[in-house]
């Protein structure tokens, strides 16, 4: 270790790997993951968004949840924002998930057409 | 791709307490489910130190939802997997349950064990990989040797220490800023640092979990405290009974070697440390310092008198620093986040906080870290959970075989090292071994006198001859042979042995005797005087039972139980017990519905 600069890029490098322990006040991605999502893609849905944060280097939790009654518009995937209300959709497809990366995690705009009525 | 990031990890705790409850075969039945259900890529799975709770582990903590499941069996990791780790949904049944209001709760921060310690030393036991450099150095750490080297001089590092009114965590309390000072101000050519690592206490661990732990916040506290009295080279002094704390420790080491953060120039400065671990035997009298000091030298473990002490003569001869484990543990949040912050927790005398190691006759039986200036009660009941099996409380014993026991008008004490030392304890490595009624506390202190009688290394008289003679009295009292005169022949003896002592060892080693003279002095005398040990607890005192006459309902159920048929009586009629026959086991009482039957 030749000065304080190089621990702190080494710090930097080495907080992004214990990102997950640290799920307050961020950005969270919520695949619906019961049978019914599993059965319509889910568990893909859920690797390509791990993949898509990963190579985006974003600081989001992606995890998971129960069934939430609307099992007919399976993938169903929740984002919420910290401090904002949670906004769901439905169908989720890999072309709508890098929408949904693209446009309201990393810009904070609200896809209104593919959101699904609470 | 490489997976560089999981979208959970799953942390277990690998500490000796969770090890010996089985948690390798749940690891490694987890691994078998994840891997069933392909999820090896989104799941990082990792080993961490003690968490604290070890009555209730194995433990788990699953993240980015911090969920926290205790007592778990590899056969529950199916359906661990399944629910939570596939499906998202937590699974109840191995959560935390509260004892009082039977309410599950999911994350550790709301249990009541956890809510009113202040893990500061213990941040990152149970929460960071002790076994990867780059965990530690996530959580902020090396910043402090780096400000330190490249920012202070050695004497602004001492000061600081100084500022902080740190003082040593191995039992005497001594500020450590001023023992820096004294091996800083030591005249050598070569100076030494030391960590001692050799936690002798019967029912003590909280050294072997922070170095199982969170072995890189040790190593940073040493070369802080190398830099700042001007040492080279330091030593752990660790116990070989240890070998998860010293497989974690060299680990550590060699990774910090690897980095840079041990060795030459570090910082790009000219300041160079070594650091080597020396295991010990095993010997509580090496915990002395100067007999540490002996056995790293190859010596006999055996100690000398001080002065010198060890800032001006130490290892080799040479000036050296010797602090306890937990003590360099607090160094690295003095220095990053100074004095001033430091000493907002704890008391004025006594800052920061302390590793106590719970108990005895306790239901949360594990590692507690709590500002102080906390009640005993707190400790005891907040966050111990209170007395096992609805018993009452009777006493604390606090400090190891060098401390006291405390009984419950003290509960509401605040604890410092010097509020404990006016009540005739003391701070000691922390340990706190709680008793309830049945304890007799006659009993306790041969116990502890037993442990320092064997322990005893011989080369002073008042301690190796001493400490038999008092230990021979407290047989004899334990045995019903209990002479008039005796009480006030183990005072005498306890006052000469303390004066008198060369070192720690003898000079403390009637501590336990003298608290319970002076809290339990009636117990001592019902066990001379009346032959009767009133907790029960002294089998060669107990009685033959009775049976009371009008209570007996005649069910037969003593007689049935009775190992050595000394109680008779007809079906539906009085029973009477032999006296002569009777060997006072006890198992009649258990049967009796009526409760008719007592001693």
């Amino acid at each position: 270790m030749k000065s304080l600069a190089e621990l702190t890029e080494l710090k930097e490098q080495a907080e992004k790997k214990l990102r997950v322990r640290k799920s307050s006040g961020k950005p969270q991605i919520i695949v619906g993951m019961d049978d019914c999502g599993i059965d319509a893609g889910a568990r893909e849905i859920l690797k390509k968004f791990l993949a898509e944060v990963n190579q985006r280097d974003l600081d989001v939790i992606v995890t998971q949840t129960e069934c939430s009654g609307q099992c007919d518009q399976e993938p169903v995937v929740t984002v919420q924002l910290p401090e904002e209300s949670k906004v769901t959709y439905g169908n989720v497809t890999a072309e709508k998930l890098e929408q949904i990366i693209e446009e309201h995690i990393v810009n904070g705009n609200i896809l209104e057409d593919l959101k699904l009525d609470q | 791709m490489e997976q560089s990031i999981y979208r959970s990890h799953i942390l277990i705790c690998g500490g000796t307490g969770c090890v010996s409850s089985g948690c390798k075969e749940v690891r490694s039945s987890l691994e078998d489910e994840l891997a069933r259900h392909d999820l090896e890529d989104e799941i990082k799975v990792l080993e961490t130190g003690c968490h604290g709770f070890c009555e209730k582990g194995p433990l788990i903590i699953v993240y980015p939802e911090s969920v926290f499941y205790c007592e778990l069996k590899p056969e529950n990791m199916e359906k661990l997997v399944e629910e939570h780790i596939l499906k998202g949904k937590i699974v109840e049944e191995f959560l935390y349950q509260e004892p009082v209001t039977n309410e599950s709760v999911r994350s550790y921060k709301d249990i009541d064990f956890y809510k009113k310690q202040e893990r500061n030393a213990l941040a990152n036991c149970g929460h960071i990989d002790p076994e990867e450099i780059e965990e530690y150095i996530a959580t902020g750490g090396y910043q402090a040797i780096g400000k330190a080297l490249t920012e202070m001089t050695p004497q602004e590092v001492i000061d600081e220490v100084k500022d902080s009114g740190l003082r040593g965590r191995g039992g005497g309390g001594f500020p450590a800023g001023l023992k820096w000072q004294f091996a800083s101000e030591a005249e050598g050519d070569k100076k030494y640092v030391i960590c001692n690592a050799d936690e002798g206490d019967p029912g003590a661990f909280m050294d072997r979990s922070l170095l199982e732990g969170d072995p890189h916040r040790i190593i940073e506290g040493m070369v802080i405290a190398a830099y700042a009295i001007g040492a080279d080279e330091g030593y752990v002094y660790v116990r070989a009974e240890y070998p998860l704390a010293i497989k974690r420790l060299r680990i550590a080491i060699e990774e910090a070697e690897e980095y840079g953060l041990l060795g030459d120039n570090l910082f790009g400065t000219d300041f160079n440390f070594d650091l080597h671990i020396k295991e010990g035997a095993g010997a509580f009298v090496c915990g002395e310092e100067t007999a540490l000091m002996a056995s790293i030298e190859g010596k006999r473990g055996m100690p000398r008198p001080r002065p010198p002490f060890p800032a001006q003569k130490g290892l080799w001869g040479k000036p050296s620093n010797i602090n306890n484990v937990e003590t360099y543990a607090n160094v690295p949040d003095v220095i990053q986040d100074g004095a001033e912050t430091y000493k907002q927790v704890g008391t004025e005398g006594s800052t920061g906080t302390k590793v106590f190691a719970l108990t005895g006759k306790i239901n949360n039986t594990g590692l507690a870290e709590v500002p102080m200036g906390i009640t005993m009660r707190e400790i005891i009941y907040d966050i111990g959970g209170g007395i096992n099996d609805g018993k009452e409380f009777k006493a604390v014993q606090i400090g190891g075989p060098s401390g006291g026991c405390l009984p419950e008008d003290k509960l509401d004490l605040t604890i410092d090292y010097d509020s404990l030392l006016e009540v005739g304890a003391m701070m000691g490595s922390g340990g706190l071994v709680v008793m309830d009624e049945d304890t007799c506390m006659v009993d306790v202190s041969r116990f502890f006198l037993d442990f320092t009688q064997s322990e005893s290394c011989g080369k002073c008289t008042p301690c190796r001859v001493g400490t038999k003679q008092m230990l021979d009295i407290l047989e004899r009292i334990t045995t019903g042979e209990g002479q008039e005169g005796d009480i006030e022949l183990l005072e005498e003896l306890a006052e000469n042995i303390k004066s008198t002592s060369l070192c720690g060892l003898g000079q403390t080693a009637p501590n336990p005797v003298l608290s319970t003279l002076r809290y339990f002095r009636d117990e001592y005398e019902a066990h001379i005087y009346e032959q009767n040990c009133p907790a029960g607890a002294c089998e060669e005192l107990l009685g033959a039972y009775v049976i009371d006459g009008e209570a007996c309902v005649g069910c037969t159920a003593c007689t049935d139980a009775c190992p050595v048929d000394a109680i008779s009586g007809e079906a539906k009629e009085e029973h009477q017990i032999d006296e002569d026959a009777c060997i006072a086991c006890g198992a009649c009482v258990e049967k009796c519905p009526v409760d008719a039957i007592t001693q």
